[in-house]
């Protein structure tokens, strides 16, 4: 069987006059279709150069990137970014925003009156659409974020890529984003990679949790499944054994047997 | 404009790094001619504590705030101007003094001043016609210089190397002098009033091309990861991320460029002739007509100041929500 996306002994190093430095080394990884999977580990060690790798905003130096036994060697609308820091143009009003991906993507194939339904549904889908005429410095940071993804889902994506996307937020708002995002990923069945610094959003939110060791020469030191039944439930995960197990083992990888050494630089 | 140089010079840094002298720069020749503005801004703010205290009608709200602004912006400067006229009027009233004092000016140029647009011979025109005559010269080279400006300066702005190799050149050929290209560009046309045209164009347009490279060398690496990810092609590009991005940098570059364009055009009417506001300066001169010579410098302080409003004003309206995020 062949791997909806799969990254094949990935290796990557930065090149700068005559310092070279290498980041990433042999990434193994096969996702399958629909599945949530998050990526942890400290910070600096690759997880965005990693990201980038596959949405082709980086070139590998060492092997590909294959989705669906296709090389990714530029980046796409079939490969959705939401970026760490929102990345909205000030400019442009929330809707406009996503107009600005929605007539890219799909100019050619929907109407004008279903490309307006198309955004208002995506809108919709992260409860944006009230503020659809506001710009960015308008809203909150959450609301943001929320419009980032949105604008990322409103491409119809093959994979959606999120860096770190609720790491700038307070307890709560991640909390109610994060169920958010579990919400879509039932109704929409999305293959999602995300990055996260969160032990308790890795669990919470993915199928896997691939842990990378430290830099330089990051890879990946081990992959956890999390089988918790879906819809997941915040408060009854809180005492689950199985959720406390996955946790723990997350932990133990990070503090104890990939802890963080400042990288002699 | 020093600041403006700087900026130029360090094409190799780092764009966030390069911001910040660029910026600056900007602001502080933006804020030179801005005093106003500035005010503008303390009235707003001092109206918008006026409102909550009227659940009063509506009326006295407003005459209030108009009250405050008078108060604060028009009245002052009037206050000054008043001071500054008796100053001179008592400096220059007395017998064999070189220069007419304010009231010989009222009396020998009143019809300059009353009527901007009376008509009674071809060459007997209001100084509003020959402002306009000026203008209109002004808009085809300063437009000219904003349309290729931010076309060569978004083209540079997109290459290190193209700003390696042009930057310091721009730099020597924007401390030309405007009147120092009239003599080059009178041979080259072969005829006034494409030279004074041109004069003002090669005048505004580096401020124009500087600002702009540097705008579109500061365009956050976020903003092209959205543009590549969407595969938005050149054109999308330009229209859709360069030159929205760019645009505060932009207009503050057109903003020096329309005010060195006002500058250029006074200068080289006075050499070419013809009906502008220039050269009426020039022709009183040789006529000895002193006071007209005051009203005319009057008009070119008064359109100049207008025509710098004018672009920050439209500025302000296309940059809304571009500056900060
Ligand atoms: N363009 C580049 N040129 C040179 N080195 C780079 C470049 N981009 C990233 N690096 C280096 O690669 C390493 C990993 O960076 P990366 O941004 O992927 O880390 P990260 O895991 O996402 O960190 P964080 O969790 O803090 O976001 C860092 O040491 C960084 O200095
Ligand atoms: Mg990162």
């Amino acid at each position: 069987m062949s791997a909806y996306l799969k990254l094949d002994h990935i290796g990557k190093t930065f090149t700068r006059g005559a310092q070279s430095t290498e980041v990433l080394r042999d990434i193994r990884l096969t996702i399958d279709k629909g599945e949530f999977v998050s990526i942890i580990g400290h910070s600096g060690c690759g997880k965005s150069t990693l990201l980038n790798l596959v949405a082709g905003l980086t070139q590998v130096s060492t092997g590909a990137v294959l989705l669906e036994n296709k090389q990714v060697d530029e980046p796409g609308p079939d490969r959705a970014v939401v970026f760490q820091n929102h990345s909205l143009l000030p400019w442009l009003t929330v809707y406009e925003n996503v107009n600005l991906a929605v007539s890219k993507v799909f100019g050619s194939r929907k109407t004008r009156a279903e490309r307006h339904d198309w955004i208002l549904e995506n809108l919709n889908l992260v409860q944006m659409a009230h503020a659809a005429d506001k710009r960015p410095a308008e809203i909150s940071g959450g609301m943001k974020q929320r419009v980032g993804i949105a604008r990322a889902l409103a491409m119809e994506p093959k994979i959606l890529l999120l860096d770190e996307p609720f790491g700038a937020l307070d307890a709560l708002t991640r909390a109610h984003l994060q169920d958010q995002m579990m919400e879509i990923h039932t109704r929409l069945g999305n293959t999602v990679i995300m990055i996260t610094h969160d032990v308790d959003e890795a669990v919470l939110l993915s199928d896997r949790i691939v842990m990378m060791t430290n830099g330089p020469g990051a890879t990946i030191g081990e992959v956890l499944d999390v089988p918790l039944q879906r819809p997941r439930a915040r408060i009854a995960l809180a005492s689950d054994r199985t959720y406390l197990k996955s946790r723990e083992a997350v932990l133990k990888f990070l503090y104890e047997r990939h802890r963080f050494v400042e990288a002699a630089e | 404009m020093a600041g403006v140089q700087d900026a130029g010079h360090l094409p190799e840094r780092k764009a966030s790094q390069m911001s910040l002298p660029a910026a600056k720069s900007d602001v502080h020749v933006a804020t030179k001619g801005d005093v106003v503005v500035a005010g503008q801004f303390k009235t707003r703010s001092a109206s918008a504590t006026v409102v909550p205290l009227a659940a009063t009608p509506r009326r006295r709200i407003d005459f209030a705030a108009i009250a405050t602004m008078i108060g604060q912006n028009v009245l002052p400067p009037i206050v000054v101007l008043a001071i500054l006229l008796g100053v001179w009027q008592a400096a220059f009233s007395g017998p064999g003094s070189s220069l007419p004092p304010p009231s010989e000016v009222w009396a020998q140029s009143r019809d300059l001043i009353v009527n901007p647009f009376f008509e009674y011979g071809t060459q007997d025109i209001g100084l509003g016609w020959r402002v306009l005559v000026s203008l209109e010269r002004v808009a085809y080279g300063f437009g000219l210089a904003a349309v290729l400006g931010v076309l060569i300066g978004a083209l540079i702005g997109q290459s290190i190397w193209a700003m390696r190799g042009l930057d310091p050149i721009f730099q020597v050929l924007r401390t030309v002098p405007p009147l120092a290209w009239l003599p080059l560009s009178l041979a080259a046309f072969l005829d006034s009033r494409p030279s004074a045209i041109f004069v003002i164009f090669i005048t505004s347009i580096w401020p124009v091309i500087i600002n702009t490279a540097v705008g579109i060398r500061n365009i956050p690496q976020d903003y092209r990861n959205v543009a590549r990810v969407l595969r938005l092609n050149q054109i999308e590009f330009f229209f859709k991320i360069m030159i929205p991005a760019a645009a505060p940098y932009i207009f503050s570059g057109l903003r020096i460029g329309a005010g060195l364009s006002w500058l250029a055009i006074v200068a080289a009417e006075m050499l070419t002739g013809g009906v502008g506001i220039g050269f009426f300066i020039w022709d009183a001169w040789n006529s000895s007509r002193l006071t007209d010579i005051i009203v005319a410098l009057v008009y070119i302080g008064l359109v100049g100041f207008m025509l710098d409003k004018l672009v920050s004003f439209v500025g302000r309206i296309v940059t809304r929500g571009a500056a900060v995020n």
